[in-house]
C-alpha cells in the first residue's frame, strides 16, 4: 500500500515532465527514422530494421536511468527524503517505490519503439511482443544503475554522469550504430565485458525467434542487472543510516 | 509532562562538533524555540530529535522514549517540516497531502477528511490544484508544515519555518503557528529573533553547538537587563565568547 502509493507519486513526476516525455518517445522515433532514412539511401546490414530496432528499444531504456537517477538525487537535495525518512515508510518501500513505476515506462517506450519499426517495415510475429518482454530485465538494469547513481551524486552530477557519459557509453559498447568486430581488440573486449551489447544482441536474437543465441546474453543482463541492484540497495541503505 | 527531554545530547562531524552536550526539557503542549544564528546546530539538533542521524553521545527522550533505541516508536509520533521545503514538485497541493494519507495508511473517509481539515486549518483552498513545485515560497512553506501535520502528530519539528518568506507570508504564517499552540508540542528553530519572541514560550539560546541560555522571552530579557530579544542575543553571544 506504501509502496504503491509511493510508486504512484514517483510515476506522476516522471511522466509530468514535458522534457522526460519528449526524451522517452521522441528520441527513439527521431533515431528511427534518420537511420532508416540513411539506410534506404546507402544500404548497411546493420541498419537494416530487424538489426536497428532492438538497438533503439535498448539504447532508449538508458533514459530509465536518468530518470531515476534525478528523481532520487532531487528528493535527497530537496529534503524530500528526510520528511518521508520519519514516517513508517521502509527501505524497501523506497527501493520498490522507486524502481516498479519505471517499469511500465520502459515498456511504453518499447512499445512505442517496435510499433514505429513496424510502420517503418518490421513485419509482425510474435516475436516482438517476446522482444518487449525480453526488455524488462535489460530495463531493470538500467533502472538499478539509476538507484545506484541517484543515491551519491547530486542531481547536477547525475545530468553530467547518467545523462552525458552513461549514455555515451552505453551507446559505443553496444553494437547499435557499429559494428565492435570493426574495431577488435581491447575495445570489444571491454564491450563483452560490459551489459549493454549483450542486451542488444539478446534483442536482436529473440526479434529474430533465435531464442538460444538470445539465452547468454539474457544470463549476462540478469548478472549486471542483479548486482547492480543489489549494490544499489547496499548503498541506499547506507545512506539513509548515514543521515 | 515532560514531552522532550535532551540529555547531554551531542554531535560531532569530523572536526566540528555541531551540537555540544545539550540538555534541556521542553513540556507537554509548548512552543519551544531554538534561536542562533547559522551554523549554531539548529538542524542537527533537529535531525538527531526526529532520527534521521544518530548522536555522538548522549540521548533524547521523546515522551520517555529514547532515540537511540525506540526510533521506531517515535516515528509514530513525531513529525517534521525540514528546512529546505520539502514537498513533491510534480504534485498538485491535494496530491501532496493524499501522498502523505496514503503513506502513513489512511482509509479514503479519513483520507478525506484529513485534507478537508487541513486545506481549512492552513487556508489551502485556492491552491488545492495547483501543481506545488510552481507555488511561491509561502505556499510551498504551508504546504510543508499540513504535510507534516497530517499524521496527527504529537511533537512538531518545524526548522526554520519562515526562511527567506516576505513579511506577509511570514505574519500570515506566524498566525497558523499560534493557532496550533497548545494542540500539539512544537520544536521550532529560527536565526529571527524577532520570530522567536513572537511566537515561543521559552527560547534557548544557541551558539556552536551550545546553550548559552534557556528562558521565557521575557525572562531573557530581565536577566540580560535589555528591552528586545534581539539586544538580549548580542549581549548573551558576545558575553559567551570573553
Ligand atoms: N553532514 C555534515 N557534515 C559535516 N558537518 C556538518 C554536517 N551537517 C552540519 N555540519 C556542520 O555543523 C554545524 C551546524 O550546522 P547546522 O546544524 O546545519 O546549523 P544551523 O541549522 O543552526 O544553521 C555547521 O558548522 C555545519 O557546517
Ligand atoms: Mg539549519
Amino acid at each position: 500500500m506504501r509502496t504503491l502509493t509511493f510508486g504512484g507519486r514517483n510515476f506522476k513526476e516522471i511522466l509530468r515532465d514535458p522534457l522526460n516525455l519528449c526524451f522517452l518517445f521522441g528520441f527513439p522515433i527521431v533515431l528511427l527514422l534518420l537511420l532508416s532514412a540513411i539506410q534506404a539511401n546507402i544500404p548497411v546490414s546493420l541498419f537494416e530494421i530487424e538489426q536497428l530496432s532492438p538497438g533503439i528499444a535498448v539504447f532508449g531504456l538508458s533514459f530509465m536511468t536518468l530518470f531515476a537517477a534525478t528523481l532520487i538525487a532531487k528528493d535527497r537535495q530537496s529534503s524530500f527524503m528526510h520528511r518521508l525518512y520519519t514516517t513508517p515508510m521502509t527501505p524497501a518501500d523506497f527501493i520498490l517505490g522507486y524502481t516498479l513505476p519505471l517499469l511500465p515506462i520502459a515498456l511504453a517506450e518499447g512499445v512505442v519503439c517496435f510499433a514505429f519499426a513496424l510502420i517503418l517495415g518490421l513485419k509482425l510475429s510474435i516475436n516482438v511482443l517476446l522482444s518487449l518482454i525480453f526488455l524488462l530485465p535489460v530495463a531493470l538494469l538500467y533502472i538499478a544503475i539509476g538507484l545506484l547513481c541517484g543515491s551519491v551524486l547530486s542531481d547536477k552530477q547525475v545530468g553530467g554522469i547518467c545523462g552525458a557519459l552513461l549514455t555515451n557509453l552505453s551507446a559505443w559498447l553496444s553494437g547499435i550504430w557499429f559494428d565492435l568486430d570493426l574495431v577488435g581488440g581491447v575495445f570489444k573486449k571491454i564491450a563483452y565485458a560490459l551489459p549493454f551489447v549483450h542486451a542488444v544482441e539478446m534483442e536482436r536474437a529473440v526479434l529474430v525467434g533465435n531464442f538460444p543465441a538470445a539465452l547468454p546474453h539474457l544470463w549476462w543482463v540478469l548478472g549486471y542487472a542483479a548486482a547492480t541492484l543489489i549494490a544499489a540497495i547496499l548503498l541506499f541503505l547506507h545512506q539513509m543510516k548515514k543521515q | 509532562m515532560v514531552a522532550v527531554k535532551l540529555e547531554n545530547l551531542t554531535k560531532k562531524y569530523k572536526d566540528v562538533v555541531a551540537v555540544d552536550r545539550l540538555s534541556l526539557d521542553i513540556e507537554e503542549g509548548e512552543l519551544f524555540a531554538l534561536l542562533g544564528v547559522n551554523g549554531a546546530g539548529k538542524t542537527t539538533a533537529i535531525k538527531m530529535l526526529s532520527c534521521l542521524t544518530a548522536p555522538t553521545e548522549g540521548d533524547a527522550f521523546l515522551l520517555g522514549k529514547s532515540i537511540c533505541r525506540e526510533s521506531a516508536d517515535i516515528k509514530a509520533f513525531i513529525a517534521v517540516s525540514p528546512q529546505e521545503t520539502a514537498i513533491a514538485p510534480g504534485l498538485s497541493v491535494r496530491e501532496n497531502l493524499s501522498l502523505m494519507c496514503g503513506i502513513h495508511g489512511f482509509s479514503r473517509e479519513k483520507k478525506d477528511e484529513k485534507i478537508r481539515e487541513l486545506t481549512e486549518q492552513l487556508s489551502l483552498e485556492s491552491v488545492l490544484d495547483r501543481r506545488a513545485g510552481k507555488l511561491s515560497g509561502g505556499w510551498q512553506r504551508r504546504l510543508s508544515i499540513a504535510m507534516a501535520l497530517i499524521s496527527e502528530p504529537r511533537i512538531l519539528f518545524l526548522d526554520e519555518p519562515t526562511l527567506g518568506l516576505d513579511v506577509l507570508a511570514r505574519s500570515e504564517l506566524w498566525d497558523i503557528i499560534r493557532a496550533l499552540k497548545g494542540k500539539v508540542t512544537i520544536l521550532l528553530t529560527t536565526h529571527y529573533m524577532e520570530e522567536a519572541e513572537a511566537l515561543s514560550d521559552r527560547l534557548a539560546i544557541l551558539k556552536d553547538g551550545k546553550l548559552l541560555m534557556c528562558d521565557t522571552p521575557d525572562g531573557i530579557k530581565a536577566a540580560t537587563g535589555e528591552d528586545s530579544i534581539e539586544k538580549a542575543f548580542i549581549r548573551v553571544v558576545k558575553e559567551a565568547k570573553k
